[in-house]
């Protein structure tokens, strides 16, 4: 008679969690609780690269720091560029009076290595709205979007990573400026659009990047790059597969972006809950 | 209420404790799918030596902790493991008498059956689409549980929990 009863009770809740998100301050407190457990779980990998840090040799230090000096000189120079076109991108857009957003401020988080579902793609990281988080707020790397945060605690954060099945992302082709949603696939290397006919101008090698639409994903960053285009003519949609430039199976660190006007519009975008 | 007359209880909390933690450490992706349920294994394992102590109740709250602690569905594990130990307790005078192997084909049973409730339950939030691999943890565990078993009653005689 209990099971029966406590079976209901889960049902309910289930649906309550499914489908208004009532129950997000509950699993909020429940998730603050039970975080020593999380930091207890990434215990083993985290010793073992702090043992890893620490045995490095100091020739291979000083061999990394010339290696990573090299790089800042490249990238430092490329910046000279890129600060230039964005003065001249500004003055462009006032004078056609279209808006430009300035680089927003980012977070840097570290991943608490744990395993959760196997069957979702959610990591943990370090960052919680204690240190400014929210829902909804866009992940990237160093080379591409993550993903988006789908839940914080006070000291930590569940982000879905944009290889999720349920998640969808707004995209544009860079070359062209065509707009798409891509679709993760539950592989951790591979996107996909389904909605693009079979005469888009979109080809292999394509860089696709944020668009904008839905107002959760600033536009401009990378998102993938089209690997493959499978037209069927008996199909009405490609089948556009991505590779996403993330590297969404080895993240370490990650960047959060804060955005200024952090309510979007969620109501347009298909996101997680789809 | 009973908790005057009883001990040990340490020892339970520390073991599902130790169940959900092993749950999230990570592993090689190759072995990722096959991870043992620990925390089904531990709870049927406590069911069956003490169904008075670890009831549906209990499996109940676990798992809104393991849905805490993984991201899924408030009350999906609750469900599963509710109905896991529920199965364990109706059954637990057979088991108990049952040979290793028996009572290791029984809990691939009970397990296969919260697998089961979970992929309707996934089915439900609109991501089903898993392959054979989903099942895999049952198999696992299966394999699995002559060990916990083992561990678990040198344990529990060891520190006379009842």
């Amino acid at each position: 008679m209990r099971f029966v009863l406590l079976a209901l009770l889960s049902l309910a809740l289930m649906i309550t969690d499914y489908r208004h998100g009532l129950l997000d301050p509950a699993r909020q407190a429940i998730s603050t609780v039970i975080h020593p457990i999380r930091l207890l779980a990434a215990l083993p990998t985290q010793i073992l690269d702090t043992a890893d840090q620490k045995l490095t040799s100091r020739g291979e230090l000083i061999a990394e720091n010339k290696r990573l000096k090299a790089r800042q000189q490249i990238f430092e120079a490329r910046l000279q560029r890129l600060d230039a076109l964005e003065v001249e991108n500004i003055r462009l857009r006032s004078l056609l009076d279209s808006s430009y957003d300035l680089e927003s401020p980012v977070l840097i988080a570290e991943l608490i290595q744990v395993d959760l579902d196997p069957f979702s793609h959610l990591i943990e990281v370090s960052k919680g709205h204690r240190a400014g988080v929210a829902v909804g707020q866009p992940v990237i790397d160093s080379d591409g979007i993550i993903g988006q945060v789908d839940r914080v605690t006070p000291f930590s954060a569940t982000v879905r990573l944009i290889s999720d099945p349920g998640h969808g992302i707004p995209v544009q082709v860079n070359r062209n400026g065509l707009r798409s949603v891509a679709f993760g696939t539950g592989r951790l290397d591979t996107l996909s659009i389904t909605s693009l006919p079979n005469n888009a101008d979109i080809r292999r090698g394509d860089l696709l990047v944020t668009s904008g639409l839905g107002g959760r994903f600033p536009s401009g960053y990378p998102v993938g790059e089209v690997r493959s285009v499978t037209t069927d003519p008996g199909q009405s949609f490609s089948m556009v597969a991505l590779e996403p430039l993330g590297a969404l199976g080895r993240i370490q660190e990650v960047l959060l972006i804060q955005q200024k006007d952090n309510q979007p519009a969620p109501t347009t975008e298909s996101d997680d809950n789809e | 209420m009973n908790s005057l007359r009883t001990q040990g209880g340490w020892l339970i909390a520390l073991s599902v404790l130790l169940a959900l933690v092993l749950t999230l450490v990570p592993l090689p992706s190759s072995l990722e799918h096959l991870r043992p349920d620990w925390v089904a294994l531990v709870l049927i394992y406590w069911s069956l030596a003490l169904p008075s102590r670890v009831g549906v109740g209990i499996a109940w709250l676990v798992g809104i902790l393991q849905d805490a602690l993984q991201g899924t569905l408030l009350g999906a594990h609750a469900l599963v493991l509710a109905l896991s130990v529920f199965l364990i307790i109706e059954l637990h005078q057979r088991i108990r008498n049952f040979p290793i192997w028996q009572q290791a084909l029984t809990v691939l049973f009970v397990l296969s059956i919260g697998r089961a409730a979970l992929l309707w339950i996934r089915g439900l939030g609109g991501n089903a689409d898993l392959d054979w691999r989903f099942w895999m943890p049952a198999l696992t565990s299966a394999v699995i549980w002559p060990l916990i078993f083992g561990l678990l009653r040198t344990l529990r005689r060891y520190y006379r929990v009842s």
